[in-house]
């Protein structure tokens, strides 16, 4: 426990730790046969690295680091697809920062930019709606992505727009959505995955009904947690305890952000103005059904991809990842991020080759700031 | 990006279109209140209230208590500088000419 001072309440730290390794050494798990859980959100890795929870918990625990970081699953043809767009002289190109570092098969949007496109980095997409009222000569596009949270900021800017009939505002939709990704790790048979840390912010907005699914068609326990390194020890052990008893529920130990039911609103907003795909492709994980939104047809004239004629489905090819970059070995647990050839070397948080480098939810980012590439941290007096 | 940040709710901007000024670590910035908006509509009582932001949205009401928690959660995350450096970045792209 030599990191348990850190936390806010050391001693209900020491509580949990002591009953996780009470829990592990009942299920009878050890270093050659863990139990493996799955942490799902990259705001979970990151703390988990952050706090080096992954070695404060006992042997028989292995973490899973999930596909939850939205820059690390975009696939280069969209960031390809990006450039394209804001190449184009009547076009300002808006999207969140992490996005822009993203590289791309000739550059990232960062270097578009520096290369002389109009590429703006905004905080939301209010900003972008803002960018096109300024600018009613130019086609302003808000490059959305990321999961269910911040879906509904999209959905809401597109009703804005209609409202307003803000003709020059469009939206390249690349959401994506969390249950379809575990459903397909669930059907892989080369994942072997014991239990959820299910994300927080994500059933802040759906609730957590849409993961029944997990616990009545897999026996996969799955529990709803919250960031703080306790919550996260919380639902570790709670995961645990479904295991020892045999039990497969979904549990919401974030109950004081995260009401069951999620936030009615968001969810009516992201229905009226995005339906699913058939399917998406994703970086690392290839095409999963049902796991994209795009933008319905009563909205069509706020849709970039119909506007301009791009996005995922309109070109064939098919664009490989970049030399050496192991990150789809890496995005599906095959290896750790220092056992790619590049990790810190061709590939680093500054100059990143592959996506997973790029963000600080992104596993190898996490690894590469904490796990032990840099010295460990001090235990707080 | 999912991990939002907590801000306090000073004054509602624009009640068509519910936007609200919330400080967020000492900085000002407009934001979304559609789907905190109480049932019976009144923006106004929301005022003083604290709320988890995401990418410019009130995602969350929140007590003051969850709020210092997750802003010194994080601050150790470096999340907070994160944030404001792309509040900031965002005035200056909305400023820029084209």
């Amino acid at each position: 426990m030599k990191y348990a001072d850190e936390f806010r309440d050391p001693v209900k730290a020491r509580g949990v730790l002591a009953q996780i390794e009470e829990a592990i050494d009942e299920i009878g798990a050890t270093a050659d046969a863990p139990v493996y859980i799955m942490e799902v959100c990259g705001g979970h890795t990151h703390a988990i690295f952050r706090y080096g929870l992954d070695k404060l918990v006992p042997e028989g625990l292995e973490f899973i680091h999930g596909p939850g970081c939205p820059v690390c699953v975009l696939p280069m043809a969209r960031v390809d697809e990006c450039v394209e767009l804001a190449e184009r002289s009547d076009v300002i190109f808006t999207t969140f920062g992490d996005a822009m570092r993203v590289p791309g098969t000739r550059k990232s949007l960062l270097q578009a930019k520096a290369d002389g496109a109009d590429v703006r980095m905004v905080y939301s997409p209010l900003d972008a709606l803002e960018i096109a009222r300024r600018n009613p000569n130019k086609e302003v596009v808000f490059f959305a992505l990321g999961f269910e949270t911040t879906t509904p900021s999209s959905a809401l800017c597109i009703q804005q727009a209609s409202q307003e009939d803000l003709s020059n505002f469009s939206v390249f939709c690349n959401h994506i959505t969390v249950p379809p990704p575990i459903k397909a790790l669930l059907d892989d048979p080369h994942m072997k995955l014991d239990g959820f840390v299910g994300p927080g912010h994500v059933s802040m907005v759906i609730g957590i009904e849409p993961y029944q699914f997990i616990a009545r068609d897999y026996g996969k326990p799955i529990v709803v947690a919250g960031f703080e390194p306790l919550d996260l020890l919380q639902s570790v052990l709670m995961v645990l305890e479904q295991i020892r008893s045999g039990r497969a529920e979904v549990e919401n130990q974030y109950s004081r952000v995260v009401p069951d039911d999620g936030n009615p609103v968001s969810i009516a907003a992201c229905e009226n103005v995005y339906e699913p795909r058939e399917k998406f492709e994703w970086r690392g994980l290839g095409e999963i059904d049902h796991s994209g939104l795009k933008i319905r047809e009563e909205y069509k004239r706020f849709d970039a991809e119909s506007k301009f004629r791009i996005g995922y489905g309109k070109a064939s090819r098919i664009v490989p990842e970049p030399e050496g970059c192991s990150c789809s070995d890496v995005m599906t647990g095959k290896i750790k991020p220092p056992q790619c050839a590049q990790f810190g070397k061709g590939c680093t948080p500054e100059m990143p080759l592959g996506a997973l480098m790029v963000s600080t939810e992104g596993a190898c980012a996490a690894y590469y700031h904490y796990g032990g590439a840099r010295p460990e941290l001090e235990p707080a007096q | 990006m999912c991990l939002g940040i907590p801000g306090q709710i000073r004054s509602i901007s624009d009640y068509e279109r519910k936007l609200a000024l919330v400080e967020v670590s000492g900085v000002n910035r407009e934001i979304n209140i559609a789907c905190i908006m109480p049932e019976d509509g009144d923006a106004d009582s929301l005022i003083d209230t604290w709320t988890l932001v995401h990418v410019g949205f009130a995602m969350s009401r929140i007590d003051e208590k969850e709020a210092a928690l997750t802003l010194e959660l994080l601050t150790e995350l470096g999340e907070v500088q994160a944030e404001i450096d792309a509040m900031r970045a965002a005035e200056s792209a909305m400023e820029q000419a084209t």
